[in-house]
């Protein structure tokens, strides 16, 4: 028992399931001191859960170091070599450590929301309802969303703290506390998003919009408050990206010999630091009109539905962009080891983040084209959103630059990097249609939007961090990945999805729209949806396929403590997996990051102690 | 050179093969609105520019993979290019022009849609959990389905009583979301006889998929003659009037008559019966307490029921409406 209750998550968990208890306790307390009914379902539940998730983070012990100081004792690092496995399950500092706990919790969570897409996928293979009530399929269709949106922002996370510190050449990440701080709070948060399925569930999708979701049950709040907690470790995280990248950098490392992945990252965490209050913001709006009947959305009270989709859509687009340019990152990172050649004008693609990141906040207005906002804004953003296009296109041309004349190898990581070119491809030409505001009256609330953006996200997340893992598996583990089970893994996923999307955009240009439980017969698509349902269980097996491979690989793979792939990137220049401070000589800056094909050069050197 | 030639002539003819297939696969509805023609010229551009695009870079793509890739036993890396300025500012240039031809198509296009008839037919849009409801000032007729006149536009004043939704006839091409509490407007100009249906496109709660309309395109004698015969339908009884509106305004979808439990309190054997309300006390459910619960059923809530959740209905009954509810609700014993 006590073996059990050192292990940190365990703890953890029991802490928030006792500061639950307290936080309904307390509240309950409070009405029966003040004469009001007793039992007042979703106060109650609320300030639980926002008592349990601080709880967990006091429990697991993430934020001892500071009461630490803040008492005026003195704190030591203890030395996290001699925990073996278990320290993957408890507060670590170091920051390989977290990157996998995060890793591991983003396919986790995509798991879980992907059942979710399986169960309502199978429920419109045919017209009526079959095995779904209604509330269950608004639930899961609602749920999938947001659990997919955490489960990408914590694989984000993932990359950026795995790779930041060691392609710089830091010891760690700047504030390794915070870090460990802001990891745990995402794993409560995550908890409290799938228990509003145990609280009746909600039916707003993920976008949450009021009126709608002032009236849904009390699982919304649930919903609200874990996307906010959520939120907030993104927001510390990224504060912690964007210092360790300014500050902590080899010597010789100037911007423009940083790898093209920790552009990408800046670039993210620029976003996640400024837009992600602005959701926290929109959805404790929401859940402070529930509460204490502050009328901000109410049209009675003379509240504005259409404020909270301003302002929801001026993080949740720019968000998109932070799912999407570490994962082109990677796809710009890994292109040039395979093709055996330098990046392509790695300036444009360096400054092209940016430029995206930059559009990305001029453009959430394309969202509510037809949503009754004054109609004159609609031509602005309309322009914005096309010139999102252009750094887009740069990037696109840059990667095919790349390709020409390269010696181009296939390993499984190459593969997932070309699908995800493919597959991003499909996503962008498919935007335009919903950028000129006509044809986007058209679209907008229809499966081609469903279609249009797991593009994207596929293109620009999904596919390149499954070559990410494939690629930097043996940095994590010295094994490698079984090859032919990545082979398998790939080819069952990546036609499938091709098509998923594509027929998800088809059945929408004829009518069938977003979010809804059961569709007209008359449309004639039910078989268009039974060949979407295959497709999307083809998906589901090839990631099977690559959770045995995970596992099995981690004990029986090919041993690989070198330089597998022949990068030059620092990572690779010494046997895997890493030590607890990364590098023991520190290395400097003396070429060009991807000069691949220039004999006799290398990015970084070594130094010896003197 | 003799790649670049083969390459150009591959994106030409993938181009033309690809467009070519898209147009006859059936991508779009019936056009049965003037809308609908221009809001189709404008995907027709898009098409174009989806099928050159996806040709420039797939063609050079799978080329640069067939004839770039290592063959067996090779070791060397690839060619040292890194760069070259003329080239990433001409293809900053590409997609910047094809945003120019778009953003010129655009406002043209959205300038088309929004065309202004002073003749125009106001049909007052009525949304809610989940219903379609409409009502025709010229001629004081409402309806559940939408009967529209071939060739003339119609001016849609559109509100809705409780949450968001959202008006689209994929036939028409437009789309107009319709909030709570303010009257939005959409134009559009029916110009091919059929039936069709309104398709709500907001997620708008629990039976949201199932909240679609009939809409019938009509020739103008016909409309005419619809409109006579809804002027002149015999008044209904109070009772017979309010199932009707029961059904019509989506009453039913909350509160049953035959005792089973929904969202809001049943209405079977309602009348006269005590109703605990959640302060406490109990009331008689008499004729004034059904109107006022009607109009402002936050006063008076049922014991085990939240407030809060019944749209506003003051605004959209009239007195006589809220009668033959009552009326209605009496006959369910």
């Amino acid at each position: 028992m006590r073996k059990l209750y050192s292990i940190g998550l365990i703890r953890g968990l029991l802490w928030q399931i006792l500061g639950t208890a307290i936080g309904i306790g307390i509240l309950t307390g409070i009405r029966f001191l003040l004469h009001l009914p007793v039992w007042k379902a979703e106060s109650a539940f609320v300030f639980g859960a926002l008592l349990g998730a601080l709880f967990f983070v006091y429990g697991i012990g993430a934020v001892d170091d500071w009461i630490k100081v803040a008492a005026g004792k003195e704190i030591h690092e203890a030395d996290e070599s001699s925990w073996g496995r278990l320290r993957y399950f408890g507060v670590s500092l170091d920051h390989k450590v977290i990157g996998i706990q995060y890793l591991v919790l983003s396919l986790v969570l995509m798991v879980v929301g992907g059942s979710f897409a399986m169960l309502f996928r199978s429920e419109l293979a045919n017209t009526g309802m079959q095995f779904l009530t209604l509330m269950e399929y608004n639930t899961l269709m609602s749920l999938h969303g947001m659990v997919m949106i955490i489960g990408i922002l914590v694989g984000v996370a993932a990359f950026m703290n795995y790779l930041v510190p060691m392609m710089i050449g830091a010891r760690d990440m700047a504030f390794p506390r915070l870090n460990a701080f802001s990891f745990w709070l995402a794993v409560p948060a995550s908890i409290i998003l799938l228990s509003s399925m145990a609280l009746g569930g909600f039916d707003t999708g993920w976008t949450g919009y009021p009126p709608l979701s002032a009236r849904a049950p009390i699982g919304i709040q649930m919903f609200f408050l874990g996307v906010s907690l959520a939120g907030m470790g993104t927001i510390l995280s990224s504060l912690n990206v964007i210092t360790t990248a300014i500050r902590m950098r080899a010597s010789g490392m100037t911007g423009f010999r940083l790898p093209i992945f920790v552009w990408g990252s800046l670039a993210t965490s620029l976003i996640s630091l400024t837009a992600t209050q602005l959701i926290g913001l929109s959805f404790q709006m929401v859940m402070f009109q529930r509460l204490f009947g502050m009328g901000f959305f109410d049209p009675a009270k003379g509240g504005n539905p259409i404020l909270f989709q301003h302002l929801f859509w001026f993080y949740s687009h720019p968000a998109v962009y932070v799912f999407v340019l570490p994962g082109l990152g990677i796809i710009s990172e890994l292109l040039p080891v395979f093709a055996r050649k330098p990046l392509y004008g790695y300036k444009w693609v360096a400054i092209s983040s940016f430029g995206i990141a930059l559009i990305g906040f001029l453009v959430w207005g394309h969202h509510m084209f037809a949503s009754g906002m004054a109609q004159y804004l609609r031509v602005p953003f309309m322009y914005s959103t096309l010139l999102v296009a252009v750094p887009t296109g740069v990037k696109f041309f840059s990667w095919l630059g790349t390709l020409w004349r390269g010696k181009i190898v296939f390993p499984v990581p190459m593969l997932f990097v070309l699908a995800g070119i493919v597959v991003f491809l499909l996503g962008g030409l498919t935007g335009p249609p919903n950028a000129t505001v006509a044809t986007d009256l058209q679209l907008t609330d229809t499966y081609f939007i469903v279609g249009h953006f797991h593009d994207t996200m596929f293109g620009g997340y999904i596919f390149p961090f499954f070559a990410a893992i494939y690629y930097w598996f043996p940095k994590m583990t010295g094994r490698r990945l079984n090859e032919t089970l990545g082979k398998i893994h790939f080819w069952l996923m990546a036609p499938a999805f091709i098509i998923l999307s594509s027929m998800m955009m088809r059945t929408g240009l004829l009518g069938m729209r977003r979010r809804i439980a059961d569709y007209d017969p008359t449309l004639n698509i039910t078989n268009d949806h039974r060949v979407m349902t295959v497709a999307g269980f083809l998906i589901a097996l090839g990631i099977l396929v690559f959770i045995i491979n995970a596992f099995w690989s981690r004990r029986n793979g090919e041993i690989a403590t070198g330089n597998i792939w022949n990068s030059r990137s620092p990572e690779w220049q010494v046997p895997s997996p890493m030590p607890v401070h990364n590098y023991d000589k520190p290395f400097e800056v003396v070429g060009e990051p991807y000069d691949y094909g220039l004999p006799d050069s290398v990015y970084v050197k070594f130094m010896e102690e003197e | 050179m003799k790649r670049y030639v083969i390459i150009f002539i591959l994106v030409i003819v993938s181009t033309f093969l690809i467009h070519t297939w898209l147009m006859s696969i059936g991508l779009f509805p019936k056009e049965a609105s003037a809308q609908s023609v221009a809001v189709d010229q404008l995907f027709h551009v898009h098409l174009w520019l989806i099928s050159f695009l996806f040709s420039l870079i797939m063609v050079t793509l799978v080329y640069s993979l067939i004839f770039f890739h290592r063959r067996k036993g090779e070791m060397g890396d690839g060619a040292y290019l890194t760069g070259n300025s003329t080239l990433e500012i001409t293809w900053t240039a590409i997609p910047l022009m094809a945003v120019l031809v778009l953003a010129y198509a655009g406002a043209k296009t959205l300038g088309a849609i929004q065309v202004i008839d002073p003749t125009a037919l106001q049909v007052k849009v009525t949304a809610g959990q989940w219903y379609w409801q409409y009502a025709y000032p010229d001629y004081g007729v409402t309806s559940t389905d939408l009967y529209l006149p071939v060739n003339l536009q119609i001016d849609l004043q559109m509100t809705s009583v409780d949450v968001i939704h959202s008006f689209w006839v994929p036939e028409f091409r437009v789309k107009q979301d319709i909030v709570p509490g303010r009257t939005v407007e959409l134009r559009v100009t029916p110009t091919l006889i059929g039936e069709y249906k309104v398709r709500c496109s907001e997620l708008c709660g629990l039976r949201h998929a199932y909240m679609e309309g009939l809409v019938e395109v009509v020739s103008q004698a016909n409309f005419e003659k619809w409109i006579a015969q809804q002027q002149s339908a015999a008044p209904p009884s109070p009772e017979l009037r309010g199932q009707q509106l029961a059904t019509s305004y989506g009453c039913v979808n909350c509160h049953s008559t035959d005792g089973s439990a929904k969202t809001g309190p049943t209405w079977l054997h309602l009348y006269n019966s005590n109703v605990k309300l959640s302060e406490g006390t109990t009331v008689t459910a008499d004729d004034n307490y059904l109107k006022t619960s009607i109009i402002n059923p936050n006063i008076q809530v049922v014991s085990g029921f939240p407030a809060n959740t019944m749209p506003d209905f003051s605004t959209v009954l009239d007195q006589t409406m809220v009668e033959a509810l009552v009326a209605y609700i009496k006959t369910l014993k």
